[in-house]
């Protein structure tokens, strides 16, 4: 009997989530036995034309990672839904866009500008921009298209389950392959990881008080953090309250708050709602004055509350910006 | 849609001052803009942010948020609640890129039919000024870019995948790296 | 969800509310449209839902068409949803399974144009249908309701209201903030239109107060705090410190005789001032209870610690007086309260035309109450404070009424009481009286008959609104007079009239502290700050806080007569809790997903009733069902989407968001 077939692809991300699989340690020699790698880019040599010379669903299960925001991105998550049976949004990028949603608060061309002219780094006197396409010796050579608009994968293909994290942790992604392999899946659509929030695991859990009443709030790097104190009851904002479990809460052991990057619970529609209606809520003060003084310790709510969710929270995009 | 835009507001009142202040318009018979659709809440510290975004994301142009007036909440304290979620929400919207007239909280107590009035009137009027937010049909746009892709591997896809590499190759752009 | 075991049948009912709908709202259409959408088996059009027929028909197709969810699209749910509700249980279904549409307060009076108002009522008919799947089964809770009451206030409402349920062999606490129960009334002279003497008829009633086994009477007090909810209210009562051992105080008033000084020198704020009194008083002789009181403003022990204490003397082994009272606090458990904090007068000073405190010989009408009064600063003699007996009284109406300037409403009880002071003023002086009225309201019974009398006596009635009580004389007879200047707008002419003496008919306005005495018992208040009753026709003395009534003057301007009805309905709301026992609560509470809760402990202080506490053990939030109000206010804040209020679930609102922007 011929070995399950396995796909790893990356979209919009930056590698991490490559790097968990590799995280997996000794266990990924158990994975790579009962397993066929397909199609891997970032380990392996592969090429699109073995991919589309493919047999539908011939893929048993692909991970893809990273945010579709571009014609090829999203052309290989076409690809890919075809190819496989069951396509897995893997890491915070693919379930809900993950920090390169964050680009949704932009105008395509001002994240250009700014990237090929304006970085303090960029050397780039003539304006030089890629260039959709160009004939080099001859040949037509193709360059892909950015998207207005950054996407999670559900945005652009049908997915099948999801394994959230940046990056997803090396136990989380056991247990997801474990499950596939295994074939006890949860029904359609489910993350896999639990359904409870982070302070639920968080080692720092008894030592929240019942009252805490902000009276301002602070960002990791304006105060030394206390190492076993709650950080709310530190007036940090911590995302963990309105964030998934599952990561072994690792920042919160390593001394810095959650930022949510399992995104939130499956009774939540929009985790950065979520978060601002309980931080807010309690905050001390009950006048306006005193309620914004509080809050200027947050002064980038998008920023902070959808770090890794703005692509698929309920406003997606800032709205005014052109199609 | 061819019918002429109006505004479409989502009202949240709470229980036992905004809704009453409406029901005393009622009984007044006080008329003002029929835009808005009021949602009853007990309190209006149950009113969640995500329902404000839903709105919004569902087609409303504004959402208008009722309680009761400082100290006079019915439940003791809800309305600050409510008060402390809008000073953010306001920021976080404003960076989405939402206009500050089309979310809006009041204080309008069991007594005030007339405010009732006079707000709807006025949020109507704003509204109207600003246009339509049209979030749905904002998505539709933004989906757009994609549209035409996705027919092209579904054509290239159902043509045979063999026979397909060359023509999609030529119609699409090649990818760059990997 | 329910409806993944039976098929969601939904029967929606529009209601025509005779012409009050149906003018503005095309009803047909309305049932057309909602019979189009998903899961509803049957959409009717009716001529007045809630009358037995209607709520009948309901009933009858939940039996024969299967329906399973109610809709009614008619008037405002805090009207007849209670009712709809009946009908859908008495129709076999789970009371909850109905959801109310509000197209008359929120639509068809407020909207002329029929287009709209139908558009808006389809959008609204389709949110309750879309929410309506979402609803479950619930059981409305019966909580047991205290027997003890609490009345506040202690004049003529709250006397009358503690009398009723004592009689009925209820515990009651009676709290008045003054040194004596007997409030505005006790200082009147006279009642109209039967001039019974006030003190005749009030003062039997409030010693009865006083020596009744039922009564806890506790006057110098002040409620603090209240907490708990209908059938179970915690109250904490302030007692101020009178410097007086009440249960020592025998009322013999020898202390008042031995004080060092010698004369009454403080003003006597009883008797409007009008007369004198010395730091340790007692209000008036038939004061209850008879127990002196000492003012720590003017007793010179009090205030300078250096005074020979003659009153300490004179009290002997009786050992009433204690100058080192403190504040006391008393905590009452009580299932219903009624409030009857009363009114107070219009500051004739903010119409300083009409010359109070600027002439002397300018009176508010409470002032010549007390100076016509027997056991009044003058023993009834009408004196005026530069001692003339006057030879003519002018009498003006509405001072602080029927005014944009200072308050719009009608105090309902001047034009008598002005009436009566009339007809007094005449007897003891003889003197001629001019009543300045802008209509005179005698909407009472035997009320125009006094007007005729009084008409037949003589007094003099000029219809217009005074310009200015002034002491400039323009002619000889002017001399030395107050001249009141009116337009006679029956006359038609301006007149001058000159007399000896101005009597303010002032109007009655909310207390001082109405606005914190309505937070303290979570009441409403009417834009004049009078509080809110429930419905000014269906539950005239209920609030909108169940288990708490309002009675007397705190509601509005009101005379005698009704404000003893007043406060023998709120009486009866109160008994009625008490005898049926419990109270049935609005299933509206919420709960924690034990499962699901992290623990997080952001909802634990948000809840204004502590009704959320963190279990040490199982480490998640625990709501106390009996505690919750149902605000919701916790769910919104959960971060984690872990608690859920009953009949405000995130899905039944999101629902209702979703089928409100669904109707284009």
């Amino acid at each position: 009997m011929s070995k399950p077939k396995l796909g790893i692809y990356w979209c919009a991300s930056c590698g991490g989530c490559e790097e968990t699989v590799v995280d997996l340690a000794e266990d990924i020699l158990g994975v790579v036995e009962k397993v066929d790698i397909v199609l891997w880019p970032v380990a392996m040599d592969f090429k699109y034309e073995d991919l589309r010379a493919m047999e539908d669903k011939s893929i048993f299960a692909t991970l893809l990672n990273g945010a579709i925001r571009s014609t090829e991105q999203e052309e290989m998550a076409h690809l890919l839904r075809r190819k496989s049976q069951y396509l897995i949004a893997y890491g915070s990028c693919a379930v809900t866009g993950g920090i390169p949603g964050l680009a949704n608060q932009f105008p395509r061309e001002q994240i250009l500008k700014y990237v090929y002219e304006e970085t303090p780094s960029t050397v780039n006197e003539k304006k030089t921009r890629p260039q959709l396409k160009f004939v080099e010796s001859g040949r037509e050579v193709h360059l892909p298209e950015l998207w207005n608009v950054v996407r999670s994968l559900d945005q652009v293909v049908d997915v099948d389950f999801y394994v959230p994290g940046c990056p997803p942790t090396p136990n989380i992604t056991r247990e997801a392959v474990n499950a596939l392999l295994s074939g006890k899946l949860p029904p359609k659509g489910s993350v896999l990881c639990p359904d409870k929030a982070l302070c639920d695991e968080c080692a720092r859990k008894d030592s929240k008080p019942t009252n805490v009443a902000f009276v301002e709030f602070k960002r990791p790097h304006q105060q030394l953090l206390d190492p076993t104190k709650c950080f709310l009851a530190q007036g940090v904002v911590c995302m963990g309250p309105a964030t998934r479990s599952g990561c072994g809460a690792q920042c919160t052991s390593g001394n810095m708050p959650c930022t949510g990057c399992f995104g939130g619970t499956s009774r939540v529609r929009d985790q950065g709602a979520k978060i601002l209606s309980s931080l807010c809520a309690n905050i001390e003060a009950k006048d306006e004055a005193g309620i914004n003084k509080a809050l200027e310790g947050i002064p980038d709510p998008v920023g902070t509350f959808y770090r890794y969710g703005l692509a698929k929270s309920l406003l997606r995009r800032r709205v005014n910006l052109p199609a | 849609m061819t019918k002429e835009w109006k505004p479409r507001i989502v009202a949240f009142f709470c229980n036992w001052c905004t809704y009453t202040a409406a029901d005393l318009a009622g009984v007044s018979r006080l008329k003002y803009a029929s835009n808005v659709r009021v949602i009853r809440l007990m309190c209006s510290g149950r009113v969640d942010p995500q329902f404000i975004l839903e709105a919004l994301t569902r087609g409303a142009d504004g959402v208008l948020i009722g309680g009761c007036h400082p100290f006079d909440c019915h439940y003791v304290e809800g309305n600050y609640k409510m008060l402390r979620r809008y000073q953010l929400l306001k920021r976080l919207l404003a960076d989405m890129g939402i206009e500050d007239q089309r979310v809006r909280l009041e204080w309008i107590s069991a007594a005030e039919g007339e405010k009732v009035k006079r707000v709807i009137n006025e949020m109507t009027q704003q509204i109207q000024a600003l246009g339509p937010l049209g979030f749905p049909s904002k998505v539709a746009d933004w989906d757009r870019e994609m549209t035409e892709l996705e027919h092209h591997v579904t054509a290239a896809a159902a043509g045979g995948c063999a026979c397909g590499e060359s023509e999609m190759a030529a119609a699409k752009p090649e990818v760059a790296h990997v | 969800m329910n409806s993944n075991r039976e098929e969601l049948r939904i029967g929606f009912y529009v209601c025509h509310c005779g012409h009050n709908i149906a003018a503005t709202v095309d009803c047909a259409e309305v049932a057309r449209y909602v019979g189009t959408l998903p899961h509803v088996a049957l959409s009717r059009e009716y001529k007045y839902m809630c009358s037995d027929p209607g709520q009948e028909l309901i009933q009858q197709d939940i039996r024969e068409h299967k329906l399973n969810r109610v809709v009614v699209a008619s008037c405002s749910p805090l009207l007849h949803e209670h009712t709809f509700r009946g009908a859908t249980e008495a129709g076999g279904l789970n009371p909850f399974y109905f959801h109310m549409v509000n197209i008359r307060e929120h639509n068809s009076w407020v909207h002329t144009d029929r287009k709209e108002a139908t558009e808006k009522a389809k959008a609204l008919a389709q949110a309750a249908i879309e929410r309506v799947a979402h609803h479950k089964a619930l059981e409305v809770k019966r909580v047991k309701i205290h027997a003890d009451v609490l009345v506040v206030g202690g004049g003529i409402a709250g006397i009358h209201a503690a009398m009723t349920m004592a009689n009925a062999g209820k515990k009651v606490y009676l709290v008045e903030r003054e040194p004596t129960i007997g409030g505005h009334m006790a200082k009147f002279d006279k009642t109209f239109p039967t001039l019974d003497c006030a003190a005749c008829i009030l003062t039997p009633k409030m010693s009865e107060v006083g020596n009744h086994p039922n009564i806890t009477l506790w006057t110098y007090s002040e409620v603090t705090k209240v907490d708990g909810y209908v059938g179970n209210y915690k109250v904490t009562v302030k007692h101020k410190p009178r410097y007086i051992v009440e249960d020592a105080c025998v009322g013999c008033m020898e202390c008042i005789d031995a004080c060092v000084y010698k004369t009454p020198k403080f003003e006597d704020e009883f008797n409007e001032g009008l007369g004198k009194r010395k730091p340790v008083f007692i209000p008036f002789p038939q004061a209850t209870p008879q127990v002196v009181i000492i003012d720590p403003e003017t007793c010179l022990n009090l205030k300078t610690g250096k005074c020979k204490k003659t009153c300490v003397e004179a009290c002997a082994d009786r050992m009433a007086i204690d100058f080192t009272q403190k504040e006391t606090f008393d905590e009452i458990e009580v299932g219903t309260m009624i409030v009857a904090t009363g009114f107070k007068t219009f500051d004739a000073k903010r119409v300083p035309a009409y010359g109070y405190g600027i002439y002397p010989n300018v009176y508010t009408a409470l002032e010549v109450e007390r100076l016509v009064n027997a056991s009044g600063p003058t023993g009834g003699e009408v004196i005026t404070r530069d001692g003339r007996h006057p030879k003519s009284i002018g009498i003006i109406h509405c001072v602080g009424s029927r005014d944009k300037k200072t308050n719009v409403w009608c105090s309902r009880v001047c034009c008598m009481y002005s009436m009566k002071l009339a007809l007094l003023l005449k007897e003891h002086t003889g003197a001629e009286i001019y009543n300045f009225y802008i209509d005179i309201r005698t909407p009472g019974k035997g009320y125009e008959e006094f007007y005729n009398k009084l008409l037949d006596e003589g007094v003099h009635f000029i219809r217009g609104r005074v310009g200015e009580v002034t002491d400039w004389a323009m002619t000889p007879e002017e001399e030395g007079k107050l001249t009141i200047r009116v337009e006679d707008t029956l006359a038609g002419y301006v007149r001058r009239i000159p007399v000896d003496m101005v009597v303010l008919a002032t109007g009655l306005e909310p207390q001082q502290d109405a606005q914190d005495v309505r937070r303290l018992f979570n009441l409403s208040c009417g834009g004049e700050g009078w509080f809110l009753e429930r419905h000014p026709k269906l539950a005239p003395v209920s609030t909108f806080t169940d288990g708490i009534f309002i009675a007397g003057g705190c509601q509005g301007p009101r005379d005698i007569p009704d404000t003893v009805a007043q406060a023998g309905a709120a009486a009866a709301e109160c008994l009625a809790l008490i005898d049926k026992g419990y109270v049935e609560q609005e299933p509206n509470t919420a709960f924690v997903l034990a499962e699901e809760c992290s623990g997080c402990k952001s909802c634990i202080p948000l809840c204004p009733y502590t009704a959320i506490t963190f279990d040490e053990s199982s480490k998640v939030a625990v709501i106390n069902e009996a505690l919750c109000k149902g605000c919701g206010t916790c769910v919104a804040s959960c971060p984690s989407g872990s608690i859920v209020q009953n009949l405000f679930e995130d899905d039944e609102v999101f629902s209702e968001i979703k089928g409100v922007l669904a109707y284009d």
